[in-house]
C-alpha cells in the first residue's frame, strides 16, 4: 500500500514538474516568436475550448442524468399523498430552471467564442438600454412570483393542522437514536418532564407517573397507557399521521425522504409535521424492486459524532396489521412497574385495582 | 473642492517624503516595518492574500482527507495514521476526526479564505488605487485588522492540536451541540478556541470594513464621484457595509454562547438530558442562536460573493474591450442584494419549526433576490455580446464565475422555496448549491482578481500557460465534483454523514462518491500549479514593462509599475469620466484621467 502511495506521489510530482517546465519554456518561446502572435494563438485556442466545454458540458449533463436519475426519489415517486404534489412542483421548478440554465450558459459560451478577439473587429460601444433592462427585470420577477405562489399554497397545506382523525405519534431524538410514543387507548399523551428521565428504569422520556415532591410534580394518569418503542414506528397506509417531534439533548432532525418531509427536533420546543402514507412498506418493496427497502428516518441535523448512524425505521402497514401490532404492545408504565401490570399473573388483581384507583 | 483639501490633509504624512524623491519609502524603514508591520495598504493586501492562500491549502487539504473517507469508507490509508495519529487509527479516519475536518474546512474557507482572503486582499489593494487615494483612511487600523486576523488564525490552528480535538459540530456551530462538552468531544476546549478565534476575526473584519467605508466615502480623488467609481469599489463598499452591520450580531450570538457554556446561563439551553443526567437549564431557545447566526450567516454569503461580482464585472469589461452593460443597474442590483441580504436569513430555518406564516415572507424575499441576480447575469452576458474578447486567464476565470453563478444561483430557487426546501434541506443538494454559487464561484472571482491584478501587485506577470491549465482543470473539476451532488440530494442523501453503508436509501451512490473524491483530489493538486506559479513569479516572473498592460481605464494603472507607499509619485490624478469608456468613438480605451473631449459622443 505504502509503495503504491509513494509511487503515486512521485508520479504526481513528476507530472507537476513537467507541466511547470513546459509552461516556462513556452513562455520563452512566445517571447521569441513575438508576444502578440502567441497571445492571439492562445486566444483562439481558448475561444474554441470554451465552445467545446459548452458542447461537452451539455452532453455530460445529459449522460449524468441518464446515469443518476433512476437513483433519485423523483424516479421512485412520492410515498405520501402530499409528496405527489411536491414532486410536481419539483419537476416544474426543474423544468423552468433548466430552460434558463441552457439559454444563459449557451449565450455565455457562445458569445465568448463568437466575439473572441479578431483582427479589425471593433467592440460595440453599448453601455445601457433601458428597454432591455426592464425586460429582464420583469420576466424573472413574474416567473418567480408564479413559483412563489405555487410554493406558498403548497407550503400552507403541508404546514396546516393535521386532518382530524390523524394518527398521532410522538418521536423524540437523542444521541443517537429515536424514541417513539403512542398515546394509548385514551389518545392523550401523558405529561413528561426531562428531570425525571431515567433510562435504567424504562423512563427514557421522563413520563411523569409518580408524584415528586421535590420537583413539585403530580403523576399524570394519561401516562399509564402510553406505549413507548424505540427505532421503529408503525403507521397506517392511507391514514394521515401527525408527528410531535422532540429532542432530549441536542438538535436532531426527522428526515422522511420518501414522504418528502423533514422537521427539526429541538430540545424544549416541540415541532410537528404530518403526512399521509400511500404505500405500505411491502408495496414499496415491490415498487422499487428492492426486497430490502425500508422507510428510513435519517437524522438530518448534525448532532455529534454518531450523527451518520442515527437511523429510525417507519413501517407502513394496513389498518389490520397495525391493530394487530398495537395489541401486542404493552404500556411503558408496566415495563417500569412490572408489579402494576394486570397481565402479570401473580398480583394481577391488586394491580388492576391500583390502576383503577389511579385512573380516577 | 472640499474633497481635494481633504485628500491633501491626509496625504501630508506621505508627501513630505514624496517631495524630494520619487521612490519614497524604497530605501527607508527596516524589513519589519516595510513587510511585517506595514501600514501600506498594498503590503497589507498581500499579507491577507498570502495568509488566505495558506488557509485555502489547509482547508482544501482537509476536504481531500474527508472526501477520501466519503469515497473510500472501507479503505485503509496508513499514511493518514502517520499524519493524524489517533484520529486515523489503523489508517481509518475516525468519526470525530471526520467531523472536525468538515467543520474546520467550512469555517476556514468561509471566513479566512473567502472573507479575509478575498475582501481583505482586494478591498485593501484596490480601494485606494482605484479611487485615487494614497492609502486607507486609517492605515494603522488597517494594519491592526490584519494582525487580528492573523491572531484568529493562530488560535484556530492551535485548536487542531488540543487533545479533545478542534470543534466538530459544523461551521454553523448550533447549540446545544456546540454548547455542551458532553455532547461531543469537539465541543470542549476546541469550541472555546473556535469562539475566541471567531471573535478576533470579527474584530479584524470590523476594523477593515469601517476603514473601507470611510475611505470610499471620504477619500476619492477630485472628479471621482460615486457614479464614476469602478464596480469593484461599489462591490467592496456594499460588502463592507454588510460586514459592519452583521458581524456584530454574530459576535453577540457567540458571547451568549460563551455565557451558556461557562457561566450557567440558559440563552440557548432548555430541557436537556445528556450523558445520564438532566442539566439545570430551562427556558432557553436553541433556535435563538440560529436567528443570530444566520443574521450574519446570510449576509456573509454576499460578503463573499459581492467582491467577486465586482471584480468579475471589471475584468469582463476590460477584456471584452467594451463598457460594462448597465452600470447603474449593476450598482442598483448590488444595492438590492445588500438590502435583501438582511431580510432572508430565516430561509436557512424553514425546518426548525419556524412559524409557517413567517416563513412565507422569507420565501418571498428570498426568491426576490433572484431578480437582481438575474439582472447581473444578463448584464454580464450583454457585456460579452459584440465585444472583442481577450482570453487572459483572468478573463477565463471571470467567464467561469458567471457560468458557476448561473448554475448555483438557479438551485437557490429550489432551496428558497420552503415547500421544496423541506425535502432538500441538509441534503447534498444544499452542498452542491452553496459550493457552486458561493464557494467555487467566489474562488473563481478571487482567482480572476489575482491573475488580473498580479502585475500591479508584484510588477511581474504570472505564467500564462500555467494559468490556462489551472483554469481548465479547475473549471471542469468544479462541475464534475458538484454537479452530480444534486442527484444525491434529490435522493435525500444527508450531508455530514461519515458513511452511508447502513442506509438502504443512500448507499446506491458508492461509485459516484468515489468519482467525486478522485475529482476533488485532482482539482486540489492542480491548485499547486497555481501556487508554484504564484510564488515563483513573485521573484522570477516576466517583468511588467508598461504601466497599463491590460489597456484598462481605472486609476491603478496610472501608478508606477512598482508603486511605493503613497501610490502616485506626483499629484494624485484627477478622474474625468467613468471607468468604462472602452471602444468609444473608435478608441480602444480612454483612461479615467483623460478629460472629456469637445466632440466626444455621449453615452
Amino acid at each position: 500500500m505504502s509503495t503504491t502511495v509513494s509511487l503515486i506521489i512521485v508520479a504526481a510530482i513528476l507530472v507537476f514538474i513537467v507541466i511547470f517546465q513546459v509552461a516556462k519554456t513556452s513562455e520563452y518561446i512566445s517571447l521569441l516568436k513575438g508576444e502578440d502572435q502567441t497571445r492571439k494563438q492562445n486566444n483562439r485556442i481558448n475561444g474554441w475550448l470554451l465552445l467545446g466545454f459548452m458542447v461537452f458540458g451539455f452532453i455530460a449533463v445529459w449522460l449524468c442524468n441518464e446515469a443518476l436519475y433512476k437513483k433519485t426519489l423523483l424516479h421512485q415517486g412520492a410515498a405520501s399523498v402530499e409528496g405527489v404534489k411536491q414532486d410536481q412542483m419539483m419537476l416544474i421548478t426543474i423544468a423552468i430552471t433548466f430552460i434558463v440554465f441552457v439559454i444563459t450558459q449557451f449565450l455565455l459560451f457562445f458569445f465568448a467564442w463568437k466575439y473572441q478577439e479578431k483582427e479589425g473587429r471593433q467592440a460595440f460601444y453599448f453601455a445601457h438600454s433601458t428597454k432591455l433592462e426592464i425586460i429582464w427585470t420583469t420576466i424573472p420577477a413574474i416567473t418567480l412570483l408564479i413559483l412563489v405562489v405555487f410554493g406558498l399554497r403548497f407550503w400552507f397545506t403541508i404546514t396546516s393542522d393535521a386532518p382530524k382523525g390523524a394518527l398521532i405519534v410522538e418521536i423524540t431524538g437523542k444521541q443517537f437514536g429515536w424514541i417513539m410514543r403512542y398515546p394509548g387507548k385514551d389518545n392523550i399523551f401523558g405529561k413528561t418532564y426531562f428531570r425525571v428521565i431515567n433510562d435504567e428504569n424504562n423512563n427514557s422520556l421522563g413520563q411523569i407517573w409518580e408524584d415528586n415532591a421535590e420537583l413539585k410534580l403530580k403523576a399524570d394518569p394519561a401516562n399509564f397507557d402510553d406505549i413507548v418503542t424505540t427505532q421503529t414506528m408503525y403507521v397506517v397506509k392511507g391514514r394521515p399521521v401527525k408527528l410531535i417531534i422532540n429532542s432530549r439533548d441536542v438538535i436532531h432532525d426527522v428526515g422522511l425522504n420518501q414522504f418528502r418531509m423533514k422537521m427539526d427536533a429541538v430540545p424544549g420546543i416541540p415541532t410537528t409535521l404530518w403526512f399521509t402514507p400511500q404505500y405500505t412498506t411491502a408495496e414499496m418493496k415491490e415498487r422499487t424492486q428492492n426486497p430490502d427497502f425500508v422507510y428510513e428516518i435519517s437524522c438530518d441535523q448534525m448532532c455529534g459524532n454518531g450523527h451518520y448512524s442515527m437511523k429510525g425505521i417507519i413501517e407502513v402497514v394496513d389498518q389490520a396489521e397495525f391493530d394487530a401490532w398495537m395489541a401486542k404492545q404493552k404500556p411503558n408504565y408496566y415495563a417500569a412497574f412490572p408489579d402494576k401490570d394486570p397481565s402479570a399473573k401473580p398480583i394481577a388483581d391488586s394491580t388492576k385495582t391500583a390502576v383503577a384507583v389511579l385512573n380516577k | 473642492m472640499s474633497e481635494v483639501t481633504h485628500i491633501h490633509e491626509h496625504a501630508v504624512g506621505v508627501s513630505h517624503e514624496a517631495h524630494h524623491e520619487g521612490h519614497h519609502h524604497a530605501d527607508h524603514g527596516s524589513f519589519l516595518s516595510k513587510y511585517v508591520f506595514s501600514q501600506d495598504h498594498k503590503i497589507i493586501a498581500k499579507q491577507f492574500l498570502i495568509t488566505g492562500i495558506f488557509w485555502a491549502v489547509i482547508g482544501g487539504f482537509f476536504s481531500v482527507v474527508f472526501r477520501l473517507q466519503i469515497g473510500f469508507p472501507d479503505a485503509k490509508f496508513p499514511w493518514l495514521e502517520t499524519l493524524l495519529g489517533e484520529w486515523a487509527k489503523g489508517g481509518q479516519l475516525q468519526p470525530e476526526a471526520y467531523y472536525a475536518l468538515v467543520t474546520i474546512h467550512g469555517t476556514v474557507l468561509v471566513f479566512f479564505v473567502l472573507t479575509a482572503g478575498l475582501s481583505g486582499t482586494f478591498s485593501n489593494f484596490l480601494i485606494p488605487l482605484q479611487i485615487g487615494a494614497r492609502d486607507m483612511a486609517s492605515p494603522f487600523l488597517n494594519m491592526l485588522s490584519y494582525w487580528f486576523f492573523f491572531a484568529a488564525g493562530i488560535i484556530m490552528l492551535s485548536s487542531l492540536f488540543v487533545q479533545t480535538g478542534p470543534f466538530s459540530g459544523g461551521w454553523t456551530a448550533y447549540p446545544p451541540l456546540s454548547a455542551l462538552g458532553d455532547a461531543s468531544p469537539g465541543s470542549k476546549i476546541g469550541m472555546d478556541m473556535w469562539m475566541i478565534s471567531m471573535a478576533l476575526f470579527i474584530v479584524s473584519s470590523l476594523l477593515g470594513g469601517l476603514n473601507y467605508i470611510a475611505t470610499i466615502l471620504n477619500m476619492r480623488t477630485k472628479g471621482m464621484s460615486m457614479t464614476r467609481l469602478p464596480l469593484t469599489i461599489w462591490a467592496f463598499f456594499f460588502t463592507a457595509v454588510l460586514g459592519v452591520l452583521s458581524f456584530p450580531v454574530l459576535l453577540s450570538g457567540v458571547i451568549l454562547l460563551i455565557f451558556d457554556r461557562h457561566f450557567g446561563t440558559s440563552f440557548y439551553l432548555s430541557d436537556i438530558f445528556i450523558n445520564g443526567q438532566a442539566l439545570p437549564n430551562e427556558g432557553g431557545s436553541a433556535i435563538l442562536y440560529q436567528h443570530l447566526f444566520w443574521f450574519l450567516g446570510h449576509p456573509e454569503v454576499y460578503i463573499i460573493l459581492l467582491p467577486a461580482m465586482g471584480m468579475v464585472s471589471e475584468i469582463l469589461s476590460v477584456n471584452s474591450r467594451k463598457p460594462i452593460f448597465g452600470y447603474m443597474a449593476m450598482v442598483g442590483s448590488m444595492f438590492a442584494i445588500a438590502i435583501l441580504a438582511f431580510l432572508v436569513w430565516a430561509h436557512h430555518m424553514f425546518v426548525t419549526g419556524l412559524n409557517p406564516f413567517l416563513g412565507a415572507f422569507f420565501v418571498l424575499l428570498t426568491l426576490l433576490i433572484a431578480v437582481p441576480s438575474a439582472i447581473k447575469v444578463f448584464n454580464w452576458l450583454t457585456t460579452l455580446w459584440k465585444g472583442n474578447i481577450r482570453f487572459t486567464p483572468a478573463m477565463l476565470f471571470a467567464i467561469g464565475f458567471v457560468s458557476l453563478f448561473i448554475s448555483g444561483g438557479l438551485t437557490g430557487i429550489f432551496l428558497g422555496n420552503s415547500a421544496l426546501d423541506i425535502q432538500l434541506h441538509d441534503t447534498y443538494f444544499v452542498i452542491a448549491h452553496f459550493h457552486i454559487v458561493m464557494g467555487v464561484a467566489s474562488m473563481f472571482g478571487m482567482m480572476a482578481g489575482i491573475y488580473h491584478w498580479y502585475p500591479k501587485m508584484f510588477g511581474r506577470y504570472l505564467n500564462n500557460g500555467l494559468g490556462y491549465i489551472h483554469f481548465w482543470i479547475t473549471m471542469i473539476g468544479a462541475y464534475v465534483i458538484f454537479w452530480p451532488m444534486h442527484y444525491e440530494g434529490l435522493a435525500g442523501m444527508p450531508r455530514r454523514y461519515y458513511k452511508y453503508d447502513i442506509w438502504e436509501s443512500f448507499k446506491q451512490f458508492g461509485t459516484l462518491n468515489q468519482i467525486i473524491s478522485i475529482a476533488a483530489i485532482i482539482v486540489f493538486l492542480a491548485q499547486f500549479l497555481f501556487l508554484a506559479n504564484f510564488f515563483y513569479s513573485i521573484w522570477k516572473g516576466r517583468k511588467v514593462t508598461s504601466k497599463n498592460p491590460w489597456g484598462a481605464n481605472t486609476l491603478e494603472w496610472t501608478t508606477p509599475i512598482n508603486p511605493g507607499h503613497g501610490n502616485w509619485d506626483g499629484e494624485i490624478p484627477e478622474a474625468h469620466r467613468w471607468a468604462y469608456d472602452y471602444g468609444k468613438d473608435g478608441q480602444e480605451f480612454i483612461s479615467q484621467t483623460t478629460p472629456v473631449g469637445d466632440n466626444e459622443s455621449k453615452h
